[in-house]
This record gives C-alpha cells, structure tokens and sequence, in this order.
C-alpha cells in the first residue's frame, strides 16, 4: 500500500460569511514529524485542520493527498476535536463502533479495542457508558477511538482545551506513544509550553495566513516573522 | 344535551362519579370492552407510524436535497392535521366507490388504524426530525470523520436518542388516543365492533348516560398519565445512565 503522505496544499482559502479565514495557504505535510499548528484564536487553524481532514471543503485551492482515499473504503487518517463527541454506549463499545466503520472484521474489533483502552489508561472503565465519564477520561477514550483505527495521520484539534493541567500531561503523553508508533501527528493549539512540547515544526497561522513554518527550536529562538516574535513574545508570560 | 335526571345537579354529577368508580373497580365487561379496543387500535396505529416516522424523519433531518426546507415546513404543518379531515380522506378512499372499497375495511378496527396513523405520523416524523438534526449537528463531524454518513449514520443517530424518541412516539399517543373525529368517521361507532373511549364518551354524554362516559373519561386520563409518567422515568433512568 503506497501511503497518503504527504498532504499538499496548494493556495488554499476558506471564506465565510464575508469574512476571509484562511487566506491562500500552501504547504505541504510530509510523514515523520509532528507537525503543530500554532496561533492565535481565530487565526483559522481549526478551519485549516478540518479542510485537511475532509470536513470543509476549501472556497479555492486545493488539497491533494499522496494518495487518494477511496469512497466507501475505511479512512486512513483520524481526528480528534477539542470537544470529544461519545455514543451513548460503553467506552468499549464506542471504540468498536468506529471499528465497524473502518470495516475491521467482527471477530477482531473486541480485542483491538480492548488494547487501545489499555494504551490510554482506560482499561478499568471499558463497560463505563462512555458520555459519563469526566473530561479527560472521555479525550483519552477519543484518542484509543483513534488509535485503534491505525491512522497513518492522526489530527488533534486543540485537544487539551478544556482539560486540567494533570489531564493534559496523560493526553501528551498519548500523543507522544501515538507518535512513536508511527502515526503522523499534526495537531492545533494556541498554547506555547504545549507546542514546544510536542511539536518537531511548527506552521505558525496569522491571521488567516501561513505566516511561518521552521522546526521548533529556531521558531522559538530566531522566530522569521514579525509576527510569531510578538506571539512568542505576548504569550510567555502566562504559559 | 338533555338535562341529569332528579336532584340537585350537583348531586346527580357526584351520583355520576361514584357509578363511574364503580364502574372502573368492578371491571365492567362494556367498560373493559371498550378501552382494550381503543388500546388495540391506538396502539396499533403508533407502532406502524413509528415504523414509518422514525426513518423518514431521520432522512429528512439527514439527508441535503433541493426542496428540503419545504418538505420541513410541509412536515410541521402537518403536525395540526384536523382529525375529522383525515378521517372524512380515509372513509373516501375506503367507501365502497372509493379505490380501496373493495378491502371492504370501512367500519372495521382497521380503518380506524389507518386513519390514525395516517394522523400521527407527521406528529412523530417531525419531532423526530428536530431530535435527530439537533444531535446531527453535535455528532457530524465525528461521524464524517469516521467515514460514518448516509443510512449509516441516520440509524447511529436515531439509536443514541431512543430516549428522548420516547417523548415523540408519546406524542403521537397522546394524538391517537385522544382523538375522536377520525376513528368516528371510519370507524361509525358500531357498539362492539369499533366504538373506541372518545367515541363512546361522545355518545354517552349525548344520550345522558353520564356514569360510563365519565368512567371512560377518567380510565382515559389515567392511561395517559400512567403511560407519561413511565416514558418520563425511563427517559430519567437512560438520563443518569448513559449521559
């Protein structure tokens, strides 16, 4: 199987409602580094990943996969949102369910979703009805949804938003064992302590516009652009 | 309606009442009779258009095709259909000269179970359609991201909110139950063959046989009550269980 990556994007925009949210973006994601998506709130990052993902669709541009992904076949890429959305079903049972829509074959989904559970630390809460679960436990069951699927890219969008400081550390270190196990990572957030965490480049979003893009040591110490040196510098002091 | 017989008024209402209770606690044959009836019918009439509302209403919700915004509206209005307007479209369709006059169902139970469905099932379709779209625009995303769309995910949306469907298939209950137009019409409230509650409560009430009537009124509101107050604790219970 050849694979999906890279991910290019060539002049995307996204207008709505009269308002310009990504302005012409071209780039290109290749396979290996965790790419993040830094910016500021409103700077079109969440827009940029839904258009990669296939959720919105670009006013003009394009985005071009390696390799298409064919209609009616399973996806080989995931995502998690900011705000985890759970069937009411076991936490068990939401991970099989997205099995059945990659078309993994009835008798294997059970035990691939019990080892995912048992990735992020939720193995005790597997027959837990899934949507009451707190915050964090229902973001770590987003990540074994996606886990289990074996993308061979994995978005997050801002996927620690709304969690606590302890909940946010067991999500970064999920992310760090998704990457290490070969899923691509490319993940949103408007935090800088996060970004320097996790990122190995950063796609810095202004305003709409792909402002720069450098791995992450030199964004944070040579930031190229006017504008990521007053992000960086406007955002210190309360990360 | 002719005027109660001997006493005061008042009297002859509380006189009413205690043969209507008396009528409830020893189970009268003609009492019994007529509710299993009306169940029967009712009943019938909210099974088949659950059948057909829930996924028509889930369609409607789901699915983007021109002309869409008009079948919503066309559905809600619907909502307020007259009774004695469909029950007069179902006794033309199935009169004698009528297309269907030869099922020869004019008069029988399941005419009454025809118009009635014919009834609530826009009731249920549209507040079906309302549920499901509201949970569409919290789970699309999600569902699209897992390659979920189309009767796929109508039936994953339609299952997560089974409970809150409660509360539209109660609604067409309710309708069906307390309707006494359509059934009236095609159903011709013949004594032991197709005289429901409402019917019977109408004749009753007319011919000043005020005990039965008021008798089926109360076991009509207490069904009601009884069938609410249980979709409402298994709603509360699917509530704290499943989120």
């Amino acid at each position: 199987m050849s694979a999906l990556l890279p991910l290019r994007l060539a002049e995307v925009s996204f207008h709505a409602g009269g308002r310009v949210i990504l302005d012409r973006v071209d780039a290109e994601i290749a396979a290996g580094p965790r790419s993040v998506i830094l910016g500021a709130n409103g700077a079109g990052k969440s827009v940029l990943m839904r258009i990669c993902h296939g959720l919105l669709a670009p006013t003009s541009g394009a985005v071009q996969w390696s390799e298409a992904e064919l209609p009616r076949r399973p996806r080989r890429q995931a995502m998690v949102f900011q705000r985890p959305v759970m069937l009411r079903r076991s936490a068990l049972a939401n991970v099989v369910y997205a099995l059945k829509a990659a078309q993994v074959p009835r008798a294997e989904r059970r035990a691939h979703a019990v080892a995912a559970l048992a990735h992020v630390g939720l193995g005790h809460l597997a027959e837990h009805p899934a949507r009451v679960l707190s915050g964090g436990e229902q973001q770590r069951l987003a990540l074994a949804r996606a886990w289990a699927l074996k993308p061979e890219v994995l978005f997050l969008d801002e996927p620690t938003a709304n969690l606590d400081p302890s909940a946010t550390k067991e999500v970064e270190g999920i992310i760090a064992a998704i990457h290490a196990a070969g899923t691509k990572v490319v993940m949103t957030t408007h935090n800088l302590g996060q970004a320097r965490r996790i990122a190995d480049e950063i796609l810095f979003l202004h305003q709409g516009r792909l402002a720069e893009r450098a791995p992450v040591e030199r964004f944070f110490s040579q930031p190229g652009s006017a504008e990521a040196a007053a992000f960086i510098k406007g955002e210190l002091p309360w990360t | 309606m002719p005027p109660l017989r001997g006493g005061s008024p008042l009297n002859s209402i509380a006189e009413a009442l205690a043969s209507a209770l008396g009528l409830i606690t020893t189970w009268d044959p003609r009492l019994v009779e007529i509710v299993a009836l009306s169940l029967k019918v009712s009943l019938s009439a909210v099974l088949f258009a659950t059948l057909l509302a829930l996924p028509l209403g889930a369609a409607v919700a789901v699915a983007r095709f021109p002309g869409r915004h008009g079948v919503i509206v066309v559905l809600n209005a619907l909502m307020g259909l007259p009774p004695v307007v469909v029950g007069l479209v179902v006794y033309v369709l199935l009169s004698r000269a009528g297309p269907f006059g030869e099922w020869g169902l004019l008069f029988t139970p399941p005419a009454m179970v025809i118009a009635q469905t014919i009834l609530i099932l826009p009731i249920i379709a549209a507040l079906a359609r309302q549920a499901v779209e509201d949970a569409w625009i919290e789970y699309q995303d999600q569902l699209r991201s897992l390659g979920v769309s189309g009767i796929a995910a109508a039936l994953t949306l339609l299952w997560d909110i089974r409970y809150s469907l409660l509360t539209a298939i109660l609604a067409g209950l309710g309708r069906a139950s307390a309707e006494v137009g359509a059934v009236m019409i095609v159903g011709g409230n013949i004594d032991g063959v197709t005289r429901v509650m409402t019917t019977s409560i109408a004749l009753e009430t007319s011919k000043g046989d005020l005990p039965l009537a008021l008798g089926l009124g109360i076991v009509l509101i207490l069904l009601v009550l009884l069938l609410n107050a249980a979709a409402f604790l298994v709603k509360e219970a699917a509530q704290r269980k499943y989120g």
